[in-house]
């Protein structure tokens, strides 16, 4: 068991690993999505209040999700990166982050183009919005950290820190719906409680954002091998690859 | 030497540079005044509307004064190797680190809650409100050092970091600003200013427990490399 | 079929969040794609010309 924790934290065999799973993980993704979009757009009933507006959810939702969950996968790689020092974990957190990223802007700029039409108003104050909004800073700060410092070791050290000061915000965004009054709804979707949305629109919801987390493994594993070849550039590994690749 | 000895005889000693370096003090509160009355001349005087803004101004122009000061925190030292040795000398970089930041609070910050009461007054803030800024700065400001000093501490290997510092700490400040503010304008409305204050007081534990281990960490980090 | 698009009205509103959708996706993709390209193409560069000085040498 060790022997395999030893070998998948080896670079080079983590490198060929992924170039095997991401098919796999595309194969996957595509029908989930298609069906998460036809579901989402074509077969979920139109929403009383709403009406079909209400659609931005299956993209929104899902976005805002992932941007959190990508946040606390980055703690968990930024654990054990400055416990256990895996290279691995380092060049996973860092890959995390510009997806990350772009799912913060999603989620935001869905919910503003959700608003506007819903609440009248592009923007707000608000306590979601503002813990959202700096998610996105935080997110912003760690990839500027990380370009900031030459020394890539270094660097992954400082920015599991910060990473892990951060990750108070997660649940000031989580509970902020509960703890204030926001202009932004509560949840309806909860690990413990019924959710209060009809089956036919939270199918797709789910889909979707299970699609969505296959997107990000195969974002990840894409960037984790660019950021590998660049970070093990003088290793006899990538000499082999670069040298097969020739040949071949 | 105890280990509360040596945390004095290190305070002191801060204390002591920064009262030689009183200049590179003054910097901050300066620029806090600077803020504080640019307010009025650039938005146009009328009364009301100062007086609306007048504890997210005071409250604002004190959160850039601190940012401003914390480069000075850790870099000195870092660049003349004097950081190492204290590391190295001392059994817990915690508690020094703590004691700098406290040390560095006194000196730098502290002078902005002197100077606060005559900027409210300038920006017509009633008085009676003026003790409930008071206290949203005294419990808000350290949470500012504490916080600051972390993200000082963070790019310390860094040499021209500019906007970087002001990212990383922006994220980490706004709930303070947030509650501080609520805390004077609640009490400018007639409001109870007690719920924001007593989560400040919460930040303000959260953050003295909390941040000096990841300064030190980011501390140790800087030096090994 | 025009309902579908007209999403009730909120076409603008509706379709600009999911094309964003789209764009931000294909970004994450094609991004991390191409810059991956780039990195082995530079270490190509650099050991295949390390190699060709190698070989100009012992000959």
């Amino acid at each position: 068991m060790m022997q395999w924790f030893h070998r998948m934290a080896s670079p080079a065999w983590f490198y060929r690993f992924s170039g095997k799973l991401i098919p796999f993980l595309i194969l996957t993704f595509t029908p989930l999505l298609i069906i998460g979009l036809y579901g989402g757009l074509v077969t979920a009933p139109s929403d009383y209040q709403q009406g079909d507006a209400f659609r931005i959810i299956y993209v929104h939702v899902p976005a805002a999700w992932m941007s959190l969950f990508i946040y606390i996968v980055m703690a968990v790689y930024a654990v054990i990166t400055l416990i256990w020092r895996i290279k691995l974990a380092e060049i996973l957190l860092i890959s995390s982050a510009p997806v990350g990223v772009g799912f913060t802007i999603l989620a935001l700029a869905t919910g503003s183009l959700w608003g506007k039409p819903m609440w009248g108003t592009w923007w707000s104050w608000d306590a979601r919005l503002t813990s959202e909004l700096l998610l996105l800073f935080l997110y912003l700060g760690v990839i500027g950290l990380y370009r900031a410092i030459e020394e890539k070791r270094t660097a992954s050290r400082f920015v599991s820190i910060l990473v892990l000061v951060g990750t108070v915000n997660i649940p000031i965004i989580h509970y902020s719906v509960e703890w204030w009054n926001t202009l932004h709804q509560g949840s309806t979707i909860t690990l413990t409680e019924k959710p209060s949305m009809h089956i036919d629109m939270l199918i797709p919801l789910l889909m979707m954002a299970i699609a969505f987390k296959v997107f990000y493994g195969i974002s990840l594993l894409i960037q984790a091998r660019a950021e590998l070849v660049e970070r093990e550039f003088n290793s006899r590994w990538v000499r082999e690859l670069v040298e097969e690749n020739s040949d071949g | 030497m105890s280990t509360l000895n040596s945390l004095f005889f290190l305070c002191r000693r801060d204390v002591l540079i920064a009262f030689r370096h009183r200049q590179q003090a003054l910097n901050p509160l300066l620029f806090f005044v600077l803020v504080c009355l640019l307010f009025p001349l650039g938005i146009g005087a009328s009364a009301d509307l100062l007086k609306a803004i007048a504890p997210g101004t005071i409250w604002i122009a004190a959160l850039l004064a601190v940012l401003m000061s914390l480069d000075s925190l850790f870099r000195t030292d870092f660049e003349d190797g004097s950081l190492e040795l204290m590391i190295l000398e001392n059994q817990s970089l915690t508690l020094l680190v703590a004691t700098r930041v406290f040390a560095h609070w006194l000196m730098t910050v502290l002078p902005l809650l002197l100077l606060a009461p005559i900027m409210a007054v300038a920006l017509g803030l009633s008085s009676n409100v003026l003790i409930i800024l008071l206290t949203s700065l005294l419990l808000g400001t350290p949470v500012l050092s504490f916080v600051g000093a972390i993200a000082a501490a963070l790019i310390i290997v860094i040499p021209h970091n500019g906007m970087l510092l002001a990212l990383l700490v922006l994220p980490l400040y706004v709930p303070a600003l947030i509650f501080g503010t609520s805390a004077v304008n609640n009490a400018a409305l007639g409001i109870s200013p007690e719920g924001p204050l007593y989560i400040l007081a919460a930040l303000l534990v959260l953050s003295l427990t909390l941040s000096p281990p990841a300064i030190a960490a980011a501390l140790r980090t800087g030096v090994s490399q | 079929m025009a309902d579908f698009f007209q999403m009730g009205g909120y076409a603008l509103y509706v379709w600009s969040a999911y094309a964003l959708a789209f764009v931000v996706l294909l970004i994450n993709w094609l991004g991390p794609y191409f810059k991956h390209k780039k990195k082995l193409k530079n270490a190509s560069d650099f050991y295949l010309l390390n190699r060709e000085q190698e070989h100009d040498t012992s000959a």
